[in-house]
């Protein structure tokens, strides 16, 4: 069983990220883009464990839970919000956000 | 294991390419699993075995169920699909796209420029992530509390509003 | 007793606070018992504490009354402590009784006037400033009065504010004194930074064990001080102030641009005067200020018309005698002279002021006379005052004062002998101008008929002051007439005992006393007509306008600062400033056109952001 070497899952992460943002800026549903976001959180999470197996740590295990509790925290209120602008204003799109009013 | 590596990452890029570029929003949700399944599968070669499983569970369960329900309560229809073919011409993605790609590309140089010699994985068992936890990121873990509790309460307030308001 | 020294100065300044705090509730009797009553227990206590230090052959027993620490910035730690020597008990004394006096006369003088009560808070006010001035053992203290008198100066000058000029003049006063006092403050921070400290004590000790006689420090900080010294004490070149003054009213002119303020500067230099006598330089200039002063206003003095302008001249003209006096070293001399001058000029001026009371505020002389016989007492303490001032010899006060000052000039070497030629034609010019004055406005004609009649208040202090003005003399006397010697010994614990007394020789003494004679023989003449016509040139609308410095000044100093205030009206340095914020205005305004509330337009920009910075990284 060879094992893996880190610096390829740091390639993943990166081509992930740049998917995820590309998804950020692309998309103009609010859903789409809070799903994109999950996704550069995510190749940032993998970034942290690859780096605490490059030299066997714990500490890039430990980040990428606190960027879990992140991304749980943030999803929850965003989708909040979406619910909420979809009840008030029925788009979500993301480009009339600016006539935001009170 | 490298297989199985590769295997996993070829299926990440894939379905997360299908997220970015789906224009029903259930089927983009299916694909961010997916892709999130085979992240943790990496997370698993890498020898991360503890963040695997928080993966496929809080993440790949939790979170994308709340992503399932949202997308159902917002009762999304056909003209919602085609609006979004709409919105994605050439025009409109090809500047943002060629951005993300040079910002990917210089991360993937720096990536590969970055190490001078492969070293192996070596893996970090639950045992040792729980030490760290609970010892020098004591401090950062009362944080994450206190930060998933803001999310709670917000979360809560937004929605009863939300049903009040109407 | 010691420890009451600084109840002196606190109960004029407790009263003045109570008088502004509660000037309408206590009615004009209250603000009379309570201003007039303060000073007079100052007064009281004052002569008490003279009597308990005042020992054997005069002797002052000198003591410190240490307040409270003021403040301790590194090694510069300033007390607030009161220093009770010889010279400061002179001028302790003369500023509380000449103060209870003139504060009696004004409780007449401005009764009705609606200013009442703010009249007599100011005027507390300076009374505890001056006494903090000439008590304190601290420069920085003494500064702290020394601005105080200022201000109270300005705000009394100004007292009737309705008038347009008297404000202008009172902010004369104020700017031009300034002057002076920047240079004073200079002084101070040149010895704070020199030797650390500002008690004057230890300055005179360090400065006399390490500043040689005649170096560039002694010299540059005596100059210093005396460029405060000539602002507050209207000398040449910043007299210009102390005319315009009188538009106070006439009580002030006699407390504060009289006999007291206007010789803070006196005693400055009396109190500094080791520092001085390390600067030889500074004193010749000094005493050559103090000759120019001298000829200069009392000649302006001879053509005035207004009473109280000629009396304003001649306390410039007779501060020139004082710093004659301490530009040839006679230090007691000098402060002896203060004394008499405080007896002789108040009693002038709260004389004059009786008359413009009686005659409705008038105070042009060409339109009064004959006034003799209408008020012959007021006419006797004027003539009595008069002939202080002009040193008529032997009865009067002004004689002994006058002979110690020139005789100390007279044994002072050549430069000396040239000062002395000085003050005896300055001596010449007071008999001449005081006597014109007294003869045009008592004799002759009576132009007008004043009115009602000159009250208690009134008379008691003009009577006292009368007194005072013949009988201080005795103070201190030549030796070929007594040789009374009071003033040298309260006086020698400070400036040591070498005065001049008795070395005066015969023919100058007898020179002196003969030319304030012939003043008066030529003031009898003039008034007489004989030379009137003969005098009115080009050369008395010269003198009339007191040498014209104020057309001097405004053409060197405010003219050019007028032309340049217009030439930047439109603030050349503030440009610079205004196009920043122009600049700032433009950039926002660029900016905020990016600002445009589209969440994909701001991430697209954040992206770029990192790329750029990753470019950077990875690419370097």
């Amino acid at each position: 069983m060879g094992a893996v070497a880190p610096a390829n899952a740091i390639l993943l992460a990166a081509i992930l990220f740049g998917l995820g943002l590309a998804g950020v800026l692309i998309r103009r549903n609010l859903i789409f883009m809070l799903m994109s976001i999950e996704v550069m959180l995510n190749a940032t999470g993998l970034a942290f464990v690859a780096g605490g197996a490059r030299w066997g740590q714990a500490d890039g295990q430990v980040m990428f839970l606190l960027v879990l509790t992140l991304a749980a925290a943030e999803i929850s209120v965003g989708l909040a919000l979406i619910l909420l602008l979809q009840t008030r204003r029925p788009t979500l799109d993301s480009d009339v956000g600016n006539r935001l009013k009170g | 294991m490298n297989a199985l590596f590769t295997l996993a990452a070829i299926v990440a890029v894939i379905s997360t390419t299908m997220v970015v570029t789906r224009t029903v929003a259930v089927h983009a949700l299916l694909y961010l699993v997916v892709s999130l399944l085979a992240v943790a599968t990496v997370f698993f070669t890498l020898g991360a075995a503890f963040a695997a499983a928080l993966e496929v569970i809080i993440y790949a369960g939790a979170i994308m169920i709340l992503f399932v329900f949202v997308v159902m309560m917002l009762n999304l229809d056909r003209d919602d699909a085609d609006r979004e073919n709409t919105w994605l011409t050439p025009r409109v993605w090809a500047g943002p796209a060629l951005l993300s790609a040079v910002l990917a590309g210089e991360l993937l140089y720096a990536g590969i420029a970055g190490h001078g010699t492969i070293v192996a994985a070596r893996e970090v068992g639950p045992v040792q992530v729980g030490l760290a936890l609970f010892g020098p990121y004591l401090l950062a873990v009362e944080l994450a509390s206190l930060l998933l509790l803001a999310g709670l309460i917000s979360a809560y307030h937004l929605g009863r509003d939300s049903g009040r308001g109407g | 007793m010691q420890q009451l020294l600084a109840l002196v100065p606190a109960l004029p300044l407790l009263a003045a606070v109570l008088l502004m705090l509660a000037a309408t509730r206590i009615g004009t009797n209250g603000v009379r018992i309570l201003g007039v009553g303060s000073v007079a227990l100052s007064a009281l206590l004052a002569c008490r504490i003279a009597v308990a230090q005042i020992g054997a052959g005069w002797a002052v027993q000198p003591f410190d009354v240490t307040l409270w620490h003021w403040m301790r910035i590194g090694d510069f730690a300033p007390d607030v402590t009161l220093h009770l020597d010889g010279l400061s008990l002179v001028m302790m004394l003369v500023i509380t009784v000449i103060g209870f006096l003139i504060h009696l006369y004004a409780s007449a003088y401005l009764d009705g006037d609606p200013g009442y009560a703010r009249f007599f808070a100011c005027m507390n006010l300076f009374v505890a400033a001056m006494l903090t001035l000439v008590l304190a053992n601290d420069l920085l203290l003494l500064y702290v009065g020394w601005e105080g008198v200022g201000l109270c100066s300005y705000l009394l000058i100004g007292f009737w504010y309705d008038d347009p000029a008297n404000g202008r003049a009172a902010r004369k006063a104020f700017i031009v004194t300034r002057v002076g006092d920047t240079a004073l403050i200079s002084g101070l921070f040149l010895l704070a930074t020199s030797f650390g400290t500002l008690s004057i004590p230890s300055l005179m000790q360090h400065a006399t064990t390490s500043w040689p006689i005649g170096t560039a420090m002694p010299t540059l900080a005596a100059f210093l001080l005396l460029g405060g010294a000539l602002g507050k004490s209207a000398q040449l070149p910043l007299q210009t102030w102390l005319v315009d003054a009188m538009a106070g009213p006439t009580p002030v002119s006699a407390l504060i641009h009289a006999a007291t303020m206007v010789t803070a500067g006196v005693y400055l230099i009396a109190r500094t005067h080791v520092l001085f006598a390390l600067a030889p330089d500074a004193l010749l200039v000094t005493g050559l200020i103090g000759a120019a002063t001298l000829l200069l206003s009392g000649a302006s003095a001879l053509v005035q018309t207004d009473i109280k302008r000629v009396l304003a001249y001649s306390t410039i003209s007779q501060i020139g005698y004082m710093f004659l006096a301490l530009g040839v070293g006679a230090w007691d001399a000098a402060i002896f002279h203060l004394v008499t001058h405080a007896f002789f000029k108040a009693l002038l001026f709260l004389a004059a002021g009786a008359v413009i009371l009686r005659m409705h505020h008038e105070q042009d002389i060409t339109r009064m006379g004959g006034l003799r016989t209408a008020m012959p007492g007021v006419f006797v303490v004027f003539a009595i005052g008069s002939a202080s001032l002009a040193a008529l010899p032997l009865v009067t006060a002004g004689f002994y004062s006058k002979e110690a000052i020139l005789g100390g000039a007279w044994d002072s070497g050549p430069s000396g002998r040239l000062l002395w030629c000085a003050g005896v034609v300055g001596a010449f010019l007071t008999a001449l101008y005081i006597f014109r004055l007294l003869f045009i406005v008592f004799l002759g004609e009576q132009h007008r008929h004043p009115h009602g009649v000159t009250g208690w208040r009134i008379g008691v202090p003009l009577g006292v002051l009368a007194i005072l003005a013949v009988v201080g003399g005795g103070l201190q006397t030549p030796a070929l007439l007594g040789g009374i010697a009071i003033m040298p010994g309260i006086l020698g614990g400070v400036f040591g005992s070498a005065s001049h007394e008795g070395a005066l020789a015969l023919l100058p003494l007898v020179l002196a006393s003969l030319v304030p004679l012939a003043g008066i023989a030529l003031a009898w003449r003039w008034y007489g007509g004989g030379l009137a016509s003969r005098f009115e040139t080009q050369f008395t609308g010269l003198l009339l306008r007191g040498w014209d410095f104020d057309r001097a000044y405004d053409r060197m100093i405010v003219q050019p600062l007028m032309w340049l205030v217009r030439v930047n009206h439109h603030d050349i340095v503030d440009s610079f400033y205004e196009g920043l914020g122009k600049l700032a205005q433009r950039t926002h305004a660029g900016l905020s056109l990016s600002e445009n509330g589209r969440v994909r337009w701001y991430a697209g920009w954040l992206a770029a952001g990192s790329v750029a910075a990753l470019a950077i990284a990875v690419l370097s």
